[in-house]
């Protein structure tokens, strides 16, 4: 029986879509710009029957494309209003120029972003590559394990974009999170508003007692300087992510960080990945645990700004571990994930683990716990010295010769 | 280099390249000129019309007049002289 763990919260059966559809209402943002897009439609379709019903005095502009749904976000913010949109996949991809501009003129803006592979070829299911081939464009990045996650995350990246001046996406893994029922908690309204507080820019277009430039040329001798600030925002935000987690903890219960861990206290062998593949996981190391193997998994929660000395200290007494990647880099050499972990680790001194490169799920290929276990048992083998890493990526339930 | 003027840390920069109002008025555009508008005070009627037209707020007025032109932001591009009624406006080529 799932109990509320706020002492105001409600348990309800909500999927991914509707919980941060619900989120949405209680933050009720001045504006949102969208346009639909399997499996993130369901978003913005609900909160514009919220809309329409009255039920949040949100400013709805329906777009005629993805560009245009963040650019107008993008004016929105810099007028002065508390903005939001939401997009999934090729929707993503077709607003990627303005991601870049989202960030580089600094503005909070909040994106619900569902997980779907890149076509071609078309494919509407859950993979990661959308959100990690943006991974370089200067948004904070908060990536959701289920339901409960996207609605608190959504909550929280409110506050979080707003106080470390970066536009933040959080993310569901498409269909599977997105369309799935899960019960989970919400919280009263009159909480969530009180949380997330109102948006108090310095400087908005609207202000027309100061006006200025936004958006401007800059020369050799001064983009680099803006670009170091962005770089620099990124790092800053760390400490603001986890203030933020902080008082969302004494105010709703639920603890949060950059990642999670389970069973990594004395794991000997351990797995990395992003997403629900986090959970069919604990269940396999619940089962491996039982049979004495020191299995542990990292779930990284906040891929941007990457948490790089943090994991590196909490992998440095694994044997052997596995990062896997829900999207490939095409890079002829390893997956996003793998990569910044990989590079975390030697930064901080930290070679001893052997550690290998899986992906897998590409376009919603499914990934179960046989799957899992037997990367587990062949990172038992080498932590044993049975087996060799391996030095290549390796590809999960993909039919290849 | 001419003079080696210190320029602004990442630190001391404003977030988001933000820069305050009216800079336009310190960037002269005038040397972009290969014409130039040239202004008779007997013919102008003081209508309006050419400052009205002019895409570059180079038309200077006072009182409810014309008074001349800004030649460090006028671009040339004969707008005025082609709206003026009273061939009060003609276009001359720039002396190099």
């Amino acid at each position: 029986m799932v109990k509320p763990i706020f002492s105001k919260g409600k348990i309800v059966a909500k999927t991914g879509n509707e919980m941060m559809a619900e989120a949405m209402r209680q933050i009720a943002p001045d504006v949102v710009a969208a346009y639909p897009i399997t499996p993130a439609t369901e978003i913005v379709q609900i909160f514009s029957q919220f809309v329409a019903d009255g039920k949040v005095p949100t400013e709805f502009v329906a777009v005629e494309s993805e560009h245009s749904a963040m650019s107008a976000t993008i004016a929105a913010s810099v007028a002065g209003a508390r903005a939001m949109t939401g997009t999934s996949s090729q929707g993503f991809a077709l607003m990627w120029e303005m991601l870049y501009i989202a960030a580089g003129l600094r503005l909070p803006i909040v994106m619900a972003e569902v997980n779907r592979a890149l076509s071609a070829p078309i494919n509407i299911h859950g993979d990661q590559s959308d959100t990690m081939g943006a991974r370089d464009a200067g948004w904070i990045q908060i990536y959701s394990e289920d339901p409960q996650e996207a609605y608190d995350n959504m909550i929280q990246s409110v506050r979080i974009a707003e106080a470390a001046k970066l536009p933040t996406m959080v993310t569901t893994d498409g269909f599977i999170i997105s369309h799935c029922m899960a019960a989970a908690e919400v919280y009263p309204d009159e909480d969530v508003k009180e949380f997330v507080g109102t948006y108090k820019p310095e400087r908005y277009l609207l202000d027309y007692k100061k006006p200025f430039t936004l958006g401007s040329i800059e020369m050799q001798d001064y983009y680099f300087e803006h670009r170091y600030q962005l770089a620099q925002a990124q790092r800053d935000a760390k400490k603001i992510i986890l203030d933020i987690a902080k008082e969302f903890k004494n105010k709703f219960g639920r603890e949060y960080g950059f990642y999670e861990k389970y069973k990594m206290d004395d794991a000997e062998v351990a797995i990395v990945t992003i997403g629900s593949a986090a959970g069919t996981t604990k269940a396999v190391i619940n089962e491996l645990r039982e049979k004495g193997i020191k299995a542990g998994l990292i779930k990284i929660r906040v891929f941007r700004p990457f948490p790089a000395d943090e994991i590196a200290k909490d992998l440095a007494n694994v044997k052997a571990l596995a990062v896997l990647d829900r999207a490939d880099s095409c890079a002829g050499t390893f997956a996003p994930v793998y990569s910044d972990v990989v590079a975390a680790m030697y930064a901080n001194g930290v070679t001893g683990p052997k550690a290998e490169n899986y992906v897998y799920g590409l376009g919603g290929r499914e990934i179960d716990m046989t799957h899992i276990a037997d990367v587990f048992k062949h990172l038992d083998e080498v932590a044993k010295g049975k087996a060799q890493a391996s030095k290549t990526v390796e590809y999960i339930n993909v039919r290849i010769k | 280099m001419k003079n080696e003027e210190k320029k602004p840390t990442a630190a001391e920069l404003p977030a988001g390249g933000i820069v305050e109002a009216g800079t336009a008025a310190q960037f002269k555009t005038g040397p972009w000129r290969s014409i130039k508008p040239v202004w008779s005070k007997e013919k102008c009627k003081a209508c309006m019309i050419c400052w009205i037209y002019c895409p570059d707020a180079s038309i200077q007025v006072a009182d409810g007049k014309v008074t001349g032109i800004d030649y460090d932001h006028c671009k040339g591009c004969g707008i005025c002289s082609k709206e003026c009624k009273f061939g009060a406006i003609t276009m001359e080529a720039e002396k190099k």
